[in-house]
């Protein structure tokens, strides 16, 4: 229920979107990624990413507008979390209030090649939900839910939180042009991500207004010892706790094998 | 070198993982005690989270008490009978243990009440210790010998029915304290990730006059069973478990624990339990600090479902 009403905002948003930017004669954007696939495995420590891509002038009127500003928003896998806060009762800190974030993006970066508030009007962005602070990040309060105004402390501290992680990011540096039409985006990925699809959407601006853009997508998958230990813990939780029984005493056994001395 | 946990999600160092079961491995071997009251809060402090912390602490306490737990069989100073009566309760309690865990995560209350359960205990359990231990040394020091058994000496848990012998410990108690220890062991261990062999040892000498011969074995067997079956049922409620962290954890604690028992063997009872007291009481008022003193960050953020 909640879900279908969240969907269906971001519908009519994207309805929006479609009726205000389809511009009859625009610029073409071809993007590449640099891998579309990330595997966590035992070593992984984080990995950076390199979109590619140049600006190509529409084939009728053969024109290009430079100069361009290019965002770049990556959003991970949807997830809930709950955000909570701590007050002072009894002389101890207790968690007393909380919000839930309901189907929010896991991972979120808002790469560009300058601020993202000198790019286009604050309106437009907010339209386009460009920027951390645009982005559409329903919260349920009770029975309700919606997003709330982008100064609301429980959001703030949300994205302060995904962003000490490195899981929410706004760069205005990572977005650089090689010539004018041709440029390359970094991708972070830390540590922390989780696995999923992760969907990227490029919009290319040019005097304050979006003039074209273009989807890409990559992977973040779990292999091998990892993945098989995850799906174990959680598909079949008895067996894996009793295998990790098993494990701890058998390496007690060992222990006492090779230490005795009585 | 960086290892990725699967269950935590998140990388840690192998070799700090690896030290820090060998540093609580060799207090656990001098002190004859499981050490998870030091592992639990060490793993949060590194940035794992609680829960992952206590689920996966029992497993590691498992393995280092099985070792514990066949050297005093070899040494038959261990009593079966008491372990299995102490552990027909502690089950129990393990289960109640970790269904409340399960009930106060969903309430976002459990960091709160693991932070309530090691300030309450530890200060209390650490500053008797102290005072025990200082008051027989103090006897020592006048000349008068310690007298830890005093046969004879009845309180009133001593007429309360259901009476049973053990033979190996040579009492004869109520099933009702044999229980109510079984069940309060079980239901702190599941909640706070410890053994509590520290809380256990005490308990039995003081309540049930179990001799020293048998206490520490018979502890050590209690130990093993509530914690391996904590990790089942950690691992089959609330999927907490990290293999890979436990490993790493159990492989530094059992050589850890060669090295402590050594040192313990070659010192006094009083001052062992004077030091291990001091320690109790250390953790717990590190934990009532945290609590008291207003957090860095007020917020947090608890990961509820995918989508």
């Amino acid at each position: 229920m909640m879900r279908r009403f969240a969907l269906s905002v971001t519908a009519a948003v994207f309805a929006i979107l479609g009726a205000e930017t389809s511009p009859t004669h625009a610029e073409r954007l071809v993007v590449s990624l640099s891998n579309h696939r990330v595997a966590v495995t035992s070593s992984f420590v984080g990995e950076e990413l390199v979109l590619f891509g140049t600006i190509e002038p529409d084939p009728a009127t053969v024109s290009l507008r430079p100069p361009y500003d290019l965002v770049v928003t990556v959003a991970g896998p949807r997830q809930t979390l709950r955000t909570r806060r701590k007050e002072r009762m009894l002389g101890i800190w207790v968690n007393v209030d909380s919000r839930e974030f309901v189907g929010v993006p896991a991972y979120l970066a808002v790469l560009s090649n300058r601020p993202v508030k000198d790019i286009a009007k604050e309106d437009s962005l907010r339209r386009l939900q460009i920027g951390l602070d645009n982005f559409l990040l329903p919260q349920r309060i009770g029975a309700d839910f919606g997003d709330t105004v982008r100064d609301d402390p429980f959001r703030r501290a949300f994205v302060r939180l995904q962003s000490q992680q490195g899981l929410y990011r706004e760069s205005a540096t990572a977005v650089t042009f090689l010539t004018p039409t041709v440029f390359r985006a970094a991708i972070p990925m830390p540590a922390a991500v989780r696995t999923g699809t992760y969907n990227i959407e490029v919009e290319l601006f040019s005097g304050g207004i979006l003039v074209a853009r273009a989807n890409s997508a990559l992977e973040v998958i779990k292999t091998g010892f990892e993945q098989y230990v995850a799906d174990a813990a959680r598909d079949y939780g008895l067996l894996y706790g009793m295998v990790t029984a098993i494990m701890a005493l058998l390496i007690g056994w060992f222990a006492s094998l090779i230490f005795a001395r009585d | 070198m960086q290892i990725y946990l699967p269950i935590a999600d998140l990388p840690v160092n192998v070799f700090l993982v690896l030290g820090m079961g060998l540093a609580v491995g060799y207090i656990s071997g001098m002190f004859g005690i499981g050490g998870g009251f030091l592992m639990t809060p060490l793993l949060i402090f590194i940035g794992i989270p609680p829960a992952v912390a206590v689920a996966t602490v029992s497993s590691h306490i498992a393995a280092s008490s099985f070792t514990g737990a066949l050297s005093y069989w070899r040494r038959r100073a261990l009593d079966i009978a008491l372990a299995m009566m102490l552990l027909s309760a502690g089950i129990l309690g393990t289960a109640t243990g970790v269904w409340l865990f399960t009930v106060l995560r969903a309430l976002d209350q459990l960091d709160l009440m693991i932070g309530l359960s090691y300030v309450t205990l530890l200060t209390i359990v650490g500053a008797m210790m102290i005072y025990e231990s200082v008051r027989a040394e103090m006897r020592t020091r006048r000349g008068m010998p310690a007298t830890l058994r005093r046969p004879g000496s009845h309180t009133w848990l001593h007429g309360l029915p259901f009476k049973l012998r053990f033979k190996r410990s040579k009492i004869y108690v109520s099933a009702i304290p044999v229980w109510a220890i079984g069940f309060i062991i079980g239901f702190v261990g599941a909640i706070m990730g410890i053994g509590g062999g520290f809380l256990l040892v005490p308990m039995l000498i003081y309540f049930l006059r179990v001799p020293t011969a048998t206490v520490i074995g018979t502890s050590m067997v209690l130990t093993l069973i509530t914690m391996a079956s904590a990790t089942v049922m950690h691992a089959a409620t609330n999927h907490l478990v990290d293999a890979v962290l436990a490993l790493i954890l159990m492989i530094g604690g059992v050589i850890g624990a060669q090295f402590g028992a050594r040192v313990g063997q070659r010192m006094r009872g009083e001052r062992l339990r004077l030091l291990l007291g001091l320690l109790v009481f250390a953790v717990g008022c590190r934990f009532a600090y945290e609590l008291v003193v207003q957090p860095d960050d007020l917020y947090s953020l608890r990961y509820v479902r995918a989508g």
